[in-house]
């Protein structure tokens, strides 16, 4: 396993006076885990959601028709 | 081989698969980010020109592999959907493109904040910085346009037939910083022991890294494409069934 390079943690977020480079793009980096996975998760939920709600309304359909034919 | 790729083509067997890979897919990509961002940022020893600043590499480069990778892949899926107009190719295809578009943006943002202390600026437009751009407008004109449709197998072409024109850019992007004088440089070379080459103390977390944006992009892709997959099948009973399995679970 290599050395910690950093002497201490300030020194580590110092980033060797590229903090403000580095730090933003790894700050980027996470958003973009984010955007990639959180979305579709979502997305199914909601998508679930309403195929549940319309398969729903199809059953009391099919319900009333089949009432309708007695 | 042939038989599994078509039964890559079904929407139920893809999305079935999906399910039994994602678990393990999460952990090794959780696993080999997590290693990969934490060795290069803290472990991995700076480089003596470039200081510290270098450790934005590690995102920068699997980056632009995930915004090359992409297109490649929709291009084959766009194939798929011209020639034999293969379903299940335009779900993915569909999918990948968010995916491709969201890294090629941290690709040029990662190379815009390392290259302001590099190169004294964050954008010139010289061959690679320019087709990279390029390929991002590439990417956002293929999902706008989808978004024009209306009909499904109309959409499914004309997003194939772009990609498939715009596919041309990709090896543009990747040759060109020897095809032209520019001001990114060539990509390093990788070595053990060669002086003039990176050591794998520098590039070992770039593997990490590298490997974990590929899981990310499946993980991504799968999420994205079983979705397509649930709402396109909506009126078969396998997904009538899923719908009334996740109704007992909520």
């Amino acid at each position: 396993m290599p050395d910690f390079q950093f002497e201490s943690f300030a020194d580590f977020l110092g980033m060797g006076g590229y903090a403000i480079y580095v730090w933003p793009v790894y700050i980027f980096f996470i958003l973009f885990v984010v955007i990639t996975v959180v979305p579709p998760m979502l997305g199914r939920k909601k998508l679930l959601r309403q195929l549940r709600a319309r398969l729903a309304r199809q059953d009391v359909e099919a319900g009333d028709d089949s009432e309708g034919n007695i | 081989m042939w038989q599994w790729l078509y039964k890559l083509g079904s929407p139920k067997w893809f999305y079935e698969l999906g399910e039994r890979m994602l678990p393990w897919l999460w952990g090794i990509t959780l696993f080999l980010l997590a290693v990969g961002v934490v060795w290069g940022l803290g472990y991995a020893p700076p480089d003596y020109q470039m200081g510290d600043n270098y450790r934005i590499i590690y995102l920068h480069v699997p980056s632009a592999g995930l915004m090359k990778g992409c297109f490649y892949m929709m291009a084959l899926c766009s194939a798929a959907v011209l020639i034999w107009k293969v379903k299940m190719a335009d779900i993915v295809a569909k999918a990948i493109a968010p995916i491709g578009a969201m890294a090629t943006l941290l690709m040029l943002a990662s190379g815009s904040l390392w290259g302001i202390p590099t190169w004294g600026t964050w954008w010139i437009w010289d061959a690679r910085l320019t087709s990279s751009l390029l390929q991002f407008f590439i990417y956002m004109g293929i999902i706008v346009l989808r978004s024009a449709f209306d009909s499904q197998d109309s959409a499914a072409r004309a997003c194939a037939v772009l990609t498939l024109v715009g596919v041309v850019n990709i090896p543009i992007i990747e040759y060109s910083v020897e095809w032209w004088n520019t001001l990114h440089q060539g990509a390093s070379s990788l070595g053990m022991r060669d002086a003039s080459a990176n050591p794998p103390e520098i590039w070992i977390p770039a593997f990490f890294t590298g490997f974990g944006f590929i899981g990310l992009f499946f993980i991504g892709l799968i999420l994205r494409s079983q979705n397509e997959i649930l709402f396109r099948e909506r009126r078969t009973q396998w997904v009538k069934e899923i719908i009334k399995r996740e109704a007992s679970h909520a």
